[in-house]
């Protein structure tokens, strides 16, 4: 039976609207004039250093853009693997994906030293750097999702939204496994220089972008008043919790191997003990918060039928998500280098051999929380401007059988 | 034979001359062939693959309340000095000295920390744009007109050799130049190498009289820097990443 | 045409002359303005006629400078050719100009030589956020030195430290 499934924007008159659209704008305003600052003045006013290279802002935007090629999920399983419940959602999902995306590559490109010579990297490739492979990927996959999107909204072009959909499902694999060798691909640093880094940012993308897909259609349909049936919601947080085990699996199998190795206990040893911060983050806000307690959450038979609790396991899983991303690259940057197997560093006038500190300055932090109001902002308003979300979501709309057999 | 006569024996006098000039000329031709003249690269011409430039450190001459050669490069280079609002960690370190001891035998060692100009390196792999180079000659370089400041090359390194300039520079030397918001590490002096000349670290490491630091082509069997590493052991450092560094150490 | 018309084009074209008076004048001075613009444009210490050139006549340098500096930063950096010709630093020791007092003024602060027509031409560069704006060597072109520069261009190497100097350096070092 042939779904009629109407989409329609949102109205956007009411004042919450203007407030959110206010709100989001303030902070993009205040991410530009810190990005200004830093620009202007250099990278002394942040906390990043030579020793920590990589800080804050790359916490951000590596987040958003894993988290980006995970929300193009939903659209996938519906087009790809063909289920129906998902097919609605589909074209919130592509959205997502593309604002997510440019949030994080803007704030990416906004900490460069040179942020001016974007136009070098896009016209000067090393073929051999993974980093210059994922530029070419990130662009295609904006290019990509657009006509995916183009083909699901154009009743003409709809036959061919299938093809669409496989290629931006292939590319987006590619994508993020590029995103995690980045990583992987360090022979230099003991907390990365594993090939396993790259299908676990996979998985980690599935349950981030999930995560925030999940909290975006509920904030939208609950602010909008439209109807949000339970099928689709419990399938999607169903779904989350597989994924959230997926990532706690990973995790497990990326500890063990490292201590597994002697040469790497040192660094495990840091991570999972000695490290202070990383090791409080990586438990209490990784494991704990990020992942254990949202799956318990997630299954439970009367907690994972509450809407406000579904809502706060994708924040859970959300907020693990940035500890996880912060461990793995401000923890993996603090543990020293190990230049002289056997030998202790003395002493050294560029901290060799020491546990390196890193304490964020708000120059950073305003630029990266700028990139994720840039990816609500542009949300809000497509939402707005064209036909994104469905007009309902409720049981008997989505699917007749759904509502008759509880 | 009948010589009676006081006249020299020509034949005898022959003989000497001819072996004489034969011995001599068996005394000197090897030397003309064996050592080739310096002879300066001349200014139009581009460099070659002929020749890889290494250094040799050799830690048991090195002096641990000494750092000669860092003074040098901050001399030369012109780095150290106006980075005035960088804090410690964020300033510059082209050369350091390191002091280690081995963990398990108290072995105690000093020696001098910088770019390992390797053959296979990381920074170069990482680099999106390529800026971060290998010329020729060996020697590894960041062409900042191209460098886009992304720091990967830094995360890249094993030895911590490169670092990001902070804040806007100022009175920078015309052979080195450096600026905000691009990498830069050891050039191995490349503007003395180019006209012939030995890195500062070198010259500076030999003024002292401690002559720690030996510079020269690893490809040239005869030169001294590849005299001694046939001669003595000596390690690159991290060789389990197989990187062929051009900087060797010898004494740990 | 009527009478009014053609008194309104004579005086308009007076009113024009009059205006472009000021241009007349200042054509005689040393520094020129460019045009339309109160910018002028700084001239080297160095001078040459139009005859007879240094690097390439004025109006090929004027309109192929850029493509000189980007073709030989390539050379220099990938193929370590370090020609005096085009390179950079011998423009700077020809081009920088002193003050009163005989200092040399970074060639890139406003109204010197290479920022007052690149302002005009609205085209920024970013060479000397590396490069050093003041001749510091003497020049290797065309066998003249500047004279005023601290080091002379022919030393035993180029920018190397003088052995008098480096003891006197590690010392302080030292000391520190």
């Amino acid at each position: 039976m042939k779904l009629a499934l109407n989409y329609r924007e949102i109205e956007g008159k009411s004042t919450g609207f203007w407030v959110l659209l206010g709100g989001l704008g303030l902070l993009s305003a205040l991410a530009f004039f810190a990005f200004l600052y830093m620009e202007h003045s250099g990278h002394h006013v942040t906390g990043m250093n030579n020793q920590i290279v990589w800080g804050i802002p790359h916490v951000f935007a590596i987040f958003l853009i894993v988290a980006a090629s995970g929300a193009l999920n939903v659209a996938s399983i519906g087009t790809v693997f063909g289920k129906p419940l998902y097919k609605p959602l589909g074209r919130l999902s592509g959205l997502l994906a593309i604002a997510l995306l440019l949030g994080g590559l803007l704030v990416l490109v906004l900490d460069l030293g040179h942020p001016d010579r974007l136009i070098v990297a896009m016209t000067y490739y090393n073929f051999k750097s993974i980093f210059a492979w994922n530029i070419i990927l990130y662009n295609g996959f904006l290019a990509i999702t657009i006509v995916y999107l183009w083909f699901m909204m154009e009743r003409k072009m709809n036959k061919y939204y299938r093809a669409a959909g496989t290629f931006a499902f292939v590319w987006r694999l590619i994508l993020t496994t590029g995103t995690g060798s980045i990583f992987g691909w360090l022979v230099a640093r003991q907390a990365y220089d594993m090939a396993m880094l790259a299908p676990m940012f996979i998985i980690m993308s599935f349950a981030y972008g999930l995560a925030i897909f999940i909290l975006v259609l509920m904030a939208a349909y609950k602010w909008t008043e439209r109807p949000l049936g339970d099928a689709v919601l419990f399938r999607l947080k169903n779904l989350l919790g597989v994924f959230i085990a997926a990532v706690l699996y990973f995790v497990m199998v990326y500890h063990l191997s490292n201590l597994y190795a002697t040469e790497h206990h040192g660094v495990e040893r840091f991570i999972l003990m000695d490290g202070g911060i990383y090791t409080k983050l990586f438990w209490i806000v990784q494991i704990f918060i990020g992942s254990l307690l949202p799956l318990a959450m997630v299954y439970h038979p009367s907690i994972g039928k509450s809407r406000p609790a579904i809502a706060t396991a994708s924040l859970l899983v959300i907020i693990g998500g940035f500890a996880q991303v912060y461990v793995l690259l401000l923890g993996g940057q603090a543990y020293p280098l190990d230049i002289f197997p056997g030998y202790e560093v003395v002493n050294s006038s560029f901290f060799d051999g020491v546990v390196n500190s890193y304490s964020p300055s708000i120059w950073e932090i305003t630029l990266g929380i700028g990139g994720v109001a840039v990816a609500l902002l542009m949300v809000t308003v497509a939402v707005r401007v064209l036909r994104f979300l469905p007009e309902t979501l409720a049981d008997d709309a989505i699917d007749p059988h759904a509502a008759k057999a509880d | 034979m009948n010589d009676t006569s006081n006249k020299p024996d020509s034949s005898r006098r022959d003989f000497l001359t001819k072996s004489g000039t034969v011995a001599g000329a068996a005394a000197i031709a090897p030397g003309v062939f064996l050592t080739t003249p310096a002879v300066a690269k001349p200014a139009d011409e581009p460099i070659t693959a002929d020749k890889r430039w290494g250094i040799l450190v050799d830690t048991n001459k090195c002096a641990s309340n000494c750092d000669a050669c860092v003074t040098a490069c901050k001399e030369e280079n012109g780095w150290g000095k106006s980075e005035t609002h960088s804090n410690p960690e964020q300033q510059s370190q082209w050369i350091r000295k390191v002091e280690i001891r081995n963990k398990s035998t108290g072995f105690a060692a000093t020696l001098p920390m910088m770019c390992q100009h390797c053959e296979n390196p990381p920074c170069v792999d990482v680099c999106p744009t390529g800026a971060s180079f290998k010329r020729k000659d060996g020697i590894v370089l960041v062409d900042k007109h191209i460098c886009i400041g992304c720091r990967y090359c830094m995360m890249a390194c094993p030895f911590k050799a490169r670092s990001f300039i902070h804040e806007d520079l100022q009175d920078q030397l015309p052979w080195a130049p450096r600026g905000k918001g691009t990498v830069e590490s050891c050039t191995l002096c490349v503007q003395r190498v180019d006209n012939d000349g030995t890195p500062a670290c070198v010259e500076a490491c030999s003024a002292e009289n401690h002559n720690a630091l030996i510079f020269g082509d690893l490809n040239d069997e005869n030169s001294e820097i590849s005299r001694e590493l046939k001669k003595n052991d000596s390690i690159e450092l991290r060789a389990d990443l197989e990187l062929n560094t051009g900087v060797r150490y010898r004494g740990i | 045409m009527s009478y009014a018309s053609v008194v309104r084009r004579i005086t308009g074209l007076l009113f024009a002359a009059l205006l472009l008076l000021p241009l007349a004048a200042s054509a005689e001075e040393e520094a020129e303005n460019l045009p339309f613009s109160d910018l002028t444009m700084t001239e080297p210490d160095r001078h040459f006629s139009a005859t007879e050139e240094c690097v390439a006549p004025e109006d090929e340098m004027r309109r192929n400078h850029m493509n000189y500096i980007l073709h030989q930063r390539d050379d220099t950096m990938y193929e370590g050719i370090r020609t005096p010709r085009y390179s950079l630093e011998e423009c700077i020791n020809c081009h920088a100009a002193t003050d009163d007092q005989g200092e040399y003024l970074p060639v890139n602060a406003p109204n010197q030589f290479c920022s007052s027509c690149h302002t005009y031409a609205s085209v920024s560069i970013d060479c000397f956020q590396c490069h050093a704006t003041k001749p510091v060597r003497a020049s290797r072109l065309n066998g003249a030195s500047s004279g005023k520069a601290p080091y002379p261009a022919n030393g035993p190497v180029a920018g190397s430290l003088r052995h008098e100097t480096l003891p006197v350096l590690v010392s302080e070092g030292n000391a520190q």
